[in-house]
């Protein structure tokens, strides 16, 4: 599989206060651990469990994700600022490796 | 016989009347990266062709499906776009070239796509897009060829289809394109397999009916290559037209082989007047 | 169905311990009810104040779009009762998020899809939506 690259889309700049929205999505075969390998045997579960988000290193919005999270996970949530500043983004894996990310938001 | 006839006709009129409600829209606002993007979903078919009307296979696609196509963002099959484009960056055979060094940004392939396939003067035969990448890997760059179905030249296939979106399908279908053309259009109305089912029989005589849940589309190549909702990454064409005639019960031809590419002409040019959509969303 | 002696005793269990359950949503899974339970620690969930949205008919349950909002929620689960494994999500808000969230998910086959919210004060709300997931001719 080629490199896991996080994508991230949010305003570059907001007014303080408004409600606006992060959109992500992550590619990655979110395994199952539910699907047979063409040897029979299953293939072991191998997903992205947790997603973090954190601006200027406040926790903002946490997902603790299931098997039942669809192939490159799409995750979208919304969110408002009072000051301009750094939302820090984290994919963390089942087998321990973190996928990380950051998008500077100005107020203007 | 003449029931026969009545049978066609009442089919007909039901096909249209459904067609109607469920092609409310002729076109599809796509959110880019930069701004916004059109494409036409309907549009008025070539003189020749035997369909009143040309339909995206974005129309039979659930709401929720069509949403998906709607932002580029939210498009799985961009994933793999982005690698292409790493791809298209990345030297690689003896020649020590990448694509971007011969042919600049991905941009510059706008208007490739839309008239795929097209007759290779040079070599004297039919080529696909995948043959002029292919070609590029091996002639100019010292490079191995991609297999046809392999993830690397399907993301291929969806940077440079991405470069002709919105355009219309252009291909030609006269003069060297002729014979393929014919070739192709003896396949699609062939009955193949168990089933004995030609292409026709689904995507000209029943599009818009129901095949057990799954809305009928006219088969039509425009958005390819498609990602698809079933397998999660994007599909070629050639794979496509595999799973047609699998599911007809019939022994497939291969992806590359003669017949497949002289299809693809024929199935491409019955699209003449879409717009390119690759990558698009499918079921 | 065939069943062995010891298959009806093991059948008949189930059905008496499901029985005993207290009935807490608007469907019926052990999987479904336990992972809700550890969610809730077992307390009073009452229905509504969820906005959830979902395909009535999911064209492939590989990837079917949902959304959900709750005003005043600190955390939101959600469930597919039918799949192998219950639990899909689980989202938690701090100061700064809306009570919002959206992604893409797996349904096994037709079920429902429940999102449990945790309200500020402590307390649980909850809806169902029941999504149909089709098998295709050529698609599915």
């Amino acid at each position: 599989m080629a490199s896991i690259k996080p994508r991230v889309k949010v305003p570059g700049s907001v007014a303080a206060g408004e409600v606006f929205s992060v959109k992500t999505l992550i590619n990655h075969d979110m395994e199952s651990g539910q699907r047979k390998g063409s040897d029979g045997n299953k293939i072991p579960r191998k997903i992205i469990n947790k997603f973090e988000a954190t601006f200027n290193g406040a926790a903002v919005f946490t997902a603790d994700l299931e098997t039942a999270i669809s192939t490159n996970p799409f995750i979208e949530f919304t969110m408002k600022i009072a000051e301009a500043g750094d939302l820090a983004m984290k994919w963390t894996d089942d087998d321990g490796s973190v996928y990380e990310t950051s998008k500077s938001i100005v107020i203007g | 016989m003449n029931i026969l006839k009545k049978t066609t006709l009442i089919g007909g009129i039901l096909a249209l009347s459904l067609g109607f409600a469920a092609t409310a829209q002729d076109t599809l606002t796509i959110a880019t990266e930069t701004g916004t993007q059109e494409i036409m979903l309907k549009v008025k078919p070539p003189a020749w062709s035997p369909l009143p009307e040309l339909i995206s296979g974005l129309v039979f696609r659930s709401k929720e499906t069509q949403s998906l196509q709607a932002d580029d963002f939210g498009n799985p099959g961009m994933v793999f776009v982005e690698q292409a484009w790493e791809s298209w960056n990345t030297t690689d055979g003896s020649a020590g070239k990448s694509c971007a060094d011969c042919h600049g940004e991905p941009a510059k392939m706008a208007g490739v796509r839309a008239v795929m396939p097209k007759f290779n003067k040079d070599k004297g035969e039919m080529w696909t897009l995948e043959m002029y990448i292919n070609n590029c890997r091996t002639d100019r760059m010292g490079a191995d060829a991609w297999k046809w179905n392999s993830g690397s030249m399907v993301s291929m296939t969806g940077l440079i289809s991405l470069q002709s979106r919105g355009m219309p399908m252009n291909v030609a279908i006269d003069g060297d394109a002729a014979p393929y053309w014919e070739q192709g259009k003896e396949m699609y109305y062939s009955s193949t397999g168990q089933l004995e089912l030609s292409c026709a029989n689904c995507h000209e005589d029943n599009y818009d009916n129901y095949i057990r849940a799954d809305h009928l589309s006219q088969g039509q190549i425009n958005g390819f290559p498609a990602y698809r909702l079933k397998n999660a990454k994007l599909n070629s064409i050639h794979n496509r037209f595999k799973g047609c005639i699998r599911d007809t019960r019939a022994e497939t031809y291969k992806e590359g082989s003669p017949e497949f590419i002289a299809l693809e002409v024929y199935v491409a040019s019955r699209g003449n007047g879409l717009s390119v959509e690759g990558p698009s969303v499918r079921n | 169905m065939n069943l062995t002696r010891r298959q009806a005793l093991a059948f008949g269990g189930a059905a008496v311990t499901v029985t005993l359950i207290p009935f807490k949503g608007a469907f019926a899974s052990e999987v479904g009810d336990a992972a809700i339970a550890a969610f809730t620690g077992g307390a009073t969930v009452s229905e509504g104040g969820i906005d959830l949205t979902t395909p009535e008919i999911a064209e492939n349950g590989n990837t079917v779009p949902i959304a959900v909002s709750a005003p005043g929620a600190v955390s939101i689960m959600i469930i597919a009762d039918k799949n192998p494994n219950a639990g899909v999500a689980t989202f938690h808000f701090g100061a700064m998020a809306e009570p919002m969230a959206a992604t893409r998910i797996r349904l096994a086959g037709t079920q429902n899809v429940v999102a449990i919210a945790k309200m500020a004060d402590g307390s649980f709300k909850q809806t169902a939506h029941a999504v149909k997931v089709t098998i295709g001719g050529c698609g599915g």
